[in-house]
Parts: structure tokens; C-alpha cells; sequence
């Protein structure tokens, strides 16, 4: 370490004596006099970081520590917290509430996000080829990204999917054009259908994704689409056998952050379902459930538990996603 | 003999010009089904981009029309029904005027996006150009803060700020920004900042700068591009946060668009989807601004940092 911390700044100091033979301040300097200078840096270091460091203590590391703590007591912000020990973590294994907001949440992020990617990926693989007017393209279809996550965006699906909504409206004047009427649902108030309908809005957001996709796909070398023709490989085996395994990373990153991202949906349920997560709790996420326990009932203890478990879900996913890239990603070698 | 040798040399052309024909009636034929071929993937491109749209579109053509045509006519075109009622009627529907609500979306999204500016550039500077103990370890803190969920911190947060007597204020939406808690924005800014070459930092240090004037008058100007992705993005996403708004901000007088919005939406019944649409319409106005003045910036942000 002490080698390290006298070799750097040795080295610095060469650089500096050699660019400042035009007379600079600069000139070679003993040792201690280096240490002193790599100290004073570290420090400048600190004010730079200083409010960094105070909103990691104050906003962040502090709050999931005293989330831990919370989460062992029975809170409602009046009065004190009542230590109940594993009380909070005991109501979540028979609380059918919580059971189903995971089942809604899990359905969720396990069907939209590899809808949403494969069709990021395919919008990704056209455009890549030399589409003329690709910037319009590409900002056309990011826009929802933009926009998917806001309360108006809830507003209008809530309205597109509703009894009378736009949907049906198409749906029954293509009907009556083969002269059918078919008896059709309420989208956003039916429990069979309300979570499809926030599951469509979350693909229609694939624009983020695909943006990645159209980078990562600029970097592999055509010379390698080139040599797999000239091998007599069709485009579906180029496409497994070139595309897939170069842009393996760049899925991956994607996965990763689309599965967190989803994990976290909140506005769209609140809106749509009116902040209850109906109907009967079929648009139940976790996390509007933590807000209604923490922020509806009060029950700070509880909500701080469910917040705990979130953090161990996610977690445990990335670090599983991560585990599992060893085997099938490819970073080259 | 001389015959012979003209009638072969013309012979010889012949077969020439019949190759060149041929290969450039092939050529002709494969430009053709080239030009085909891009004409439908353009047609695929734009039917696909219109259904993306035909959502927003639609909700632009319902806010101008009267609320029970809105549930009569899919189409885009208002024609006859055309009215800009309701966004007069939805103006006021709320307990205060739309507008308080925008000011003060404004005030929030304004202060986040002056402190995420500061905040965030300052620890960036710090990670992509000094040496310090603990570099690294902090840095990995930064990256693991991005995934970390914001509602995991959320119930102390809330604790925090009702022991400060911060509730129902702005500042729970825009103090932690000023702390640079977004830890995104450092990450995009330290990939620009170690992009940009050291010899001028060195430069300014020969000539007697210290780090906070290389900061200010070197790393800041060089970082417009970083900068402004920055702003656009904050501006973005906080303008149409809801989360944070809806458990901090507790009294209408307080409530931001999105908070007002949500208001709206409860208290609507089947006569008031005009109004209500009209104003979701006025809500993702800024947005859609923002993302016309700044698509270039967007694009490099979320092509080097990947996040929504």
C-alpha cells in the first residue's frame, strides 16, 4: 500500500518536471512532500463529495438501516415504536394480501419484461439495417418510454381499456363488420383482464430498451455477418449464432433493469385500479400494497418489513441474474 | 481473314454487350426488389409507429371533443364536435386553478433539477478525476444506490422528514437532489468527464488552478452535453414522478400536477372524461417539449447508461 502511495505520486511528479521545463513550478519533490499533496487531494476529494456523502448517510444507508429497525417494531408515527420482534416478519408468511400482490407483481415482471424486450430487440434488429429516417423512427417509438411512466398516461388507459373505451369501440365496429356483436369486457374493471391491460402498457414502453439494443448492435462488426454468409448461414442462423451471443451483455443489461424497473411499477396500478388495486386486488402490486400499509394504515413496522423483503426480492434477483450471465453471457475474448 | 477477325471481334462484342445487359438487367431486377423490399419495411414501420401513437393522438383529438363523443367516435378527427371547452371546464374543476398546480410542479422540478446540476457534477468530478482513500469501495456504493428501490427507503425517509417538520413542503421532493441521491446522474457524468483529455486539466494546473477552478472553469464548460442530458432527464422524470408527490405533498394547496391529476380522476364520473383528458393533455405538454427540444441528448444518455 505505502508502495502504491509513493509510486503514484513519484510518477506524477516526473510528468510534471518534465512538462514544466519551460520553467514551471513544478519540480521534482521528495517524497513527504508528494503524501502531503496526495492528502490535500484527498480532501479536496471529500469537499467535492461532501454533499454526496451526507445525502448516503442521511437519505439512503441511514433510512435502510432504521427500515431494518422499524421492521422489528409496531410504529404508527405517534407515540413510539414498539419493539415486537419478528411479529411484522411472522403476519407476512399468512397475510393473503401480501401473498397476492407477490403473485400479481411476479406475474408481471415475468410476462411483460421478456415481451417487452423481444419486441425492443426485433424494432432494434429492422432498424439496424440501414433504415432510412432512423432518428424519426427511433424517436417515435421511445416517446411511450417517456411518457408510460406518468399519471395522465394511467388516465388514458384507464379510458382506452374501460367499458366504453377506445378498445371496444374499435372491437365492436370491426365486430358489426362480419356481423357480430360480442358482449365485451371491461378491461381495467374486470379482474380477469385488469393486470393484461398494465402488462401492455409496460411493453408499449419498449423504446428504452430498444435504444440500448440499436447501440449494442452497432458494435458488432459486420465483417462477422459477412463470413458467416459467405459460410452459407441463412438469417435465422445468423441471428442465433452471430447476433444472440455478441449482444448477450447488452440483453443482459437490459434484463436486469427492465426486471428492477418492473419490480417497482406503481403508478400505473394506483391509477388504474384507483389506488385500491381492484378489482378484487387483481392489480394488487407489491408496492402500492406497501403504500396502502404504510401510508393508508399507518403501520410503519409493517410497511418497513414489506420494504426489507423488496429489497432482499430484487436483490436476490439481480445477484441470480448475475450468477447465471457467467453462463450464457458473452463478453468476448 | 480480315472479315473473319471483324466478325469475331463483333462477335466478341456482342457476347460483351449481352453481359453487360444481362448483368445489367440483374442488377436492375435486384434493385428493384431492394426497393420493394424497403418500401414494405418503411410501410411496416410507420403503421407500427401510428398504433404506438394512436393512443396519445387519440387523447389529443378526445380532449377537444364534448365528453359523450368521446364514447361514440374512435376516430382522430374531431370534425363537428370539435369544442376547446374542456380545457376551460377542466382548468377549474380542481379546488384551486390547473395553473397553481403547474407552479408548483414547476418550483419542484425547477429546484430538482438546479440541485441534481450541482450535486451530482460535483461528486463526478470527484470520482472521474481525484484520488482518494476509499475510491472504489464508494464508487461501487454509487452504482449499487442506482438499483436501489426508492420504496425500500421510503417509510424512514418519511419518518425523517415528519420529525423535520418537512411534510406537506417541497423540500422532502428536493433536498436529497441537492445530495446528489440520484446516482445515475454522477455515473453518466464521470463516463463524460474521464472522456475528456486530461492534458488541459494539467495545463490549468501548471498554470497555478486549483481543483475548484478547474472544476468550475474547465471540467463544467467541456460538460455542456453531460449537463444537459442531466437537466432534460431530471426535468423529465420528476415532473412525472408520482410516488414521492403523492406521500409528501399532503394538502391541495401543495399538490403538483401529478398529485392534482390523481385528484381528478377519483372525483371523475362518466360526464367529466373530457376535462379530465384535456388536462392529462396539458400534464404530459412539458414532456413531450422537452423531448422534442432535447432527443439528442436523450438518446446518448440512455445509449451510454442504459435507464429508462
Amino acid at each position: 500500500m505505502t508502495a502504491v502511495l509513493n509510486n503514484r505520486p513519484a510518477a506524477g511528479a516526473d510528468r510534471g518536471g518534465a512538462g514544466g521545463t519551460g520553467g514551471g513550478p513544478r519540480l521534482p519533490r521528495p517524497g513527504r512532500e508528494a503524501a502531503a499533496r496526495r492528502r490535500r487531494e484527498s480532501l479536496t476529494a471529500y469537499g467535492f463529495l461532501a454533499p454526496w456523502f451526507l445525502g448516503l448517510g442521511l437519505i439512503t444507508i441511514g433510512p435502510i438501516i432504521a427500515s431494518l429497525y422499524f421492521s422489528f417494531t409496531d410504529y404508527s408515527l405517534i407515540g413510539g415504536a414498539d419493539w415486537v420482534g419478528l411479529e411484522n416478519y411472522r403476519r407476512m408468511l399468512d397475510d393473503p394480501r401480501l401473498h397476492q400482490s407477490l403473485a400479481v407483481t411476479f406475474k408481471y415482471v415475468f410476462i411483460s419484461v421478456p415481451l417487452q424486450l423481444a419486441m425492443a430487440l426485433a424494432l432494434a434488429m429492422v432498424l439496424d439495417r440501414g433504415v432510412r429516417g432512423l432518428p424519426l423512427y427511433r424517436s417515435v417509438y421511445y416517446l411511450p418510454s417517456l411518457l408510460g411512466g406518468s399519471v395522465a398516461v394511467a388516465i388514458l388507459w384507464r379510458r382506452i381499456f374501460g367499458a366504453n373505451g377506445l378498445i371496444n369501440q374499435i372491437l365492436e365496429s370491426a365486430g358489426g363488420l362480419f356481423g357480430l356483436s360480442p358482449s365485451l369486457p371491461g378491461w381495467v374493471s374486470d379482474p380477469e383482464y385488469a393486470l393484461g391491460t398494465l402488462i401492455i402498457l409496460n411493453v408499449w414502453t419498449f423504446g428504452a430498451p430498444m435504444v440500448i439494443f440499436l447501440a449494442g448492435l452497432r458494435q458488432i462488426p459486420r465483417m462477422y455477418y459477412e463470413a458467416a454468409q459467405v459460410d452459407g448461414a441463412g438469417p435465422a442462423r445468423r441471428f442465433w449464432s452471430v447476433t444472440v451471443p455478441l449482444l448477450t451483455p447488452i440483453i443482459f443489461f437490459n434484463l436486469v433493469l427492465q426486471m428492477i424497473n418492473a419490480f417497482q411499477t406503481f403508478t400505473q396500478a394506483f391509477v388504474v385500479s384507483g389506488g385500491t388495486g381492484g378489482p378484487s386486488d387483481s392489480t394488487l402490486f407489491y408496492t402500492l400494497y406497501l403504500y396502502q400499509e404504510g401510508f393508508g394504515s399507518f403501520n410503519m413496522g409493517y410497511a418497513s418489513a414489506m420494504a426489507w423483503l423488496l429489497l432482499m426480492i430484487i436483490g436476490g434477483f439481480t445477484a441470480v441474474n448475475f450468477l447465471a450471465s457467467k453462463y450464457w453471457v458473452f463478453y468476448g475474448d | 481473314m480480315a472479315i473473319d477477325e471483324t466478325g469475331t471481334r463483333a462477335r466478341v462484342r456482342d457476347g460483351r454487350g449481352d453481359r453487360d445487359q444481362e448483368r445489367a438487367r440483374r442488377r436492375e431486377a435486384a434493385e428493384r426488389s431492394e426497393r420493394i423490399r424497403r418500401f414494405f419495411i418503411h410501410a411496416g414501420l410507420i403503421l407500427f409507429g401510428l398504433v404506438m401513437l394512436y393512443p396519445l393522438l387519440w387523447m389529443l383529438a378526445s380532449s377537444f371533443k364534448p365528453t359523450e363523443a368521446i364514447f361514440r367516435d374512435p376516430g382522430l378527427w374531431p370534425g363537428a364536435d370539435f369544442t376547446a371547452g374542456n380545457y376551460g371546464d377542466g382548468w377549474t374543476a380542481l379546488e384551486y386553478p390547473f395553473h397553481h398546480y403547474v407552479i408548483n410542479s414547476l418550483i419542484v422540478v425547477g429546484a430538482s433539477v438546479v440541485g441534481n446540476l450541482i450535486g451530482c457534477s460535483m461528486a463526478a468530478y470527484a470520482f472521474a478525476r481525484l484520488e482518494f482513500f476509499g475510491k472504489k469501495l464508494f464508487f461501487a456504493v454509487m452504482l449499487m444506490t442506482i438499483m436501489l428501490p426508492v420504496h425500500v427507503v421510503i417509510v424512514p425517509q418519511y419518518i425523517l422528514f415528519a420529525n423535520l417538520g418537512w411534510i406537506n413542503t417541497f423540500l422532502p421532493l428536493i433536498v436529497p437532489k441537492l445530495l446528489a441521491t440520484d446516482g445515475f446522474f454522477i455515473f453518466l457524468m464521470v463516463q463524460f468527464i474521464r472522456g475528456l483529455p486530461r492534458d488541459l486539466d494539467e495545463a490549468a494546473r501548471i498554470d497555478g488552478c486549483g481543483h475548484v477552478r478547474i472544476f468550475w472553469r474547465i471540467i463544467m464548460p467541456l460538460s455542456l452535453p453531460a449537463l444537459a442530458t442531466t437537466a432534460i432527464f431530471t426535468f423529465i422524470w420528476t415532473w412525472n414522478d408520482f410516488f414521492a408527490q403523492l406521500i409528501f405533498l399532503t394538502s391541495p394547496d401543495m399538490y403538483t400536477v401529478p398529485v392534482a391529476l390523481r385528484t381528478f380522476v377519483d372525483s371523475t364520473t362518466q360526464t367529466s372524461w373530457g376535462p379530465l383528458l384535456a388536462m392529462s393533455v396539458v400534464a404530459l405538454g412539458p414532456v413531450f417539449g422537452f423531448f422534442l427540444a432535447g432527443q439528442r441528448y436523450l438518446v446518448r444518455g440512455i445509449a451510454t447508461t442504459g435507464i429508462k
